[in-house]
């Protein structure tokens, strides 16, 4: 049934994402556009950069936003959302209740020290993944492409460069 | 049952005025939390350093270990449901309603222009994020690879972070020694 794929693979992404949102994106974009086909790449670039311009993180807007369109139902978008929560809501209750101090633990500092550049791995992965004819439609895109990461670079803020973007695809397509 | 209003209010604050991911939720938390006297400035950061190395979304685990420190694990529920939705209702109105504009030839122009531009704005922070690793141009070869290998190779993200997790804790643990006795 899709509602137990959709939970089991969004308590999926809430179990192994590390590293932030942008890091989240290689894992979403794994299971929902590759492995299971529910949205294009073009849809989920979309819902991207509508994540960007509406409040709250990431993580929470795609399981609401690719929930819904999946069963087209708001349950697909409570069962998603609830499901990406459960794995680290478990995980925060029993460190809470038992006191870890996980700052100090050798172990998990060990296991973040090779974690953390392969969040650098996972952000890039999801930019590439998206360099694709889907996205790039023509030079244009790829005009576009640079000056936004120009943008971007000289710290244009994310919301007014979707907009500029916006802006330019409506008047040169 | 005032107290739980109280923290409901201001989560789904944090929730509705942040916009941008979770990194921007960051000094709005500190504010609001260490202001009211929630938390010591130091019980957040050491906090914050915890959420750090956890799964999942960064400014609802914030909240639940806000919650949870207040009030359990009823307020815990409070906090991560105050947080999730603002966003909720907003990208589910979206949702609904994106579908019927898809069509529509202008919002297909100004999506041909938004797509190269958000493959921009996730590339920046991986430029960003391994400068502020100050990781070597050496250091970058392994992640450099694991990026190869889910682009092109269609390798799950998940094993990945497996492999990161062992790969530190070997490195770390065993591997360094004995390559210093070398």
């Amino acid at each position: 049934m899709i509602y137990w794929q959709l939970i089991l693979v969004y308590l999926k992404i809430g179990t192994f994402s590390f590293g932030g949102g942008y890091a989240m994106l290689s894992l979403i974009q794994h299971e929902i556009v590759e492995k299971h086909a529910w949205l294009t790449t073009q849809q989920f670039t979309d819902i991207v950069a509508i994540s960007q311009m509406t409040p709250g993180p990431i993580g929470i807007n795609s399981a609401t936003y690719i929930g819904y369109s999946v069963t087209g139902s708001v349950w697909g978008s409570v069962a998603a959302t609830v499901a990406v929560c459960l794995p680290s809501f478990i995980l925060v209750l029993l460190i809470s209740y038992f006191f870890v101090k996980c700052k100090d633990n050798k172990y998990i500092r060990a296991a973040m020290s090779g974690l953390l550049p392969m969040s650098v791995a996972l952000i890039a992965s999801a930019a590439l993944l998206l360099m694709n004819k889907e996205n790039f439609i023509d030079y244009k895109s790829i005009l576009i492409f640079f000056a936004a990461f120009i943008a971007t670079w000289k710290k244009v803020h994310p919301i007014l460069l979707i907009l500029l973007a916006g802006l330019a695809g409506f008047l040169l397509y | 049952m005032k107290k739980y209003l109280i923290l409901f209010y201001t989560f789904a604050k944090i929730g509705m005025f942040t916009i941008g991911g979770g990194y921007a939720m960051i000094p709005l938390i500190e504010r609001e939390i260490v202001r009211k006297k929630w938390l010591s400035k130091e019980d957040f950061m050491e906090m914050f350093a915890l959420t750090q190395s956890l799964p999942g979304i960064f400014a609802v685990n914030i909240s639940i270990f806000v919650g949870y420190k207040l009030l359990k694990v009823k307020g815990s529920i409070v906090c991560a449901l105050a947080t999730i939705l603002p966003s909720f209702v907003i990208i589910l109105l979206i949702a609904m309603f994106f579908d019927r504009f898809q069509d529509n030839e202008a919002v297909i122009r100004i999506f041909n222009g938004i797509r190269p531009a958000v493959v921009a704005l996730i590339l920046y922070p991986c430029i960003s994020a391994a400068r502020a690793l100050k990781l070597r141009y050496g250091q970058l070869i392994l992640p450099g690879i694991a990026a190869l290998l889910i682009w092109q190779g269609g390798v799950s993200p998940v094993y990945i972070v497996l492999a990161g997790i062992a790969g530190g804790i070997i490195y770390t643990l065993w591997l360094k020694d004995k390559l210093k006795k070398l």
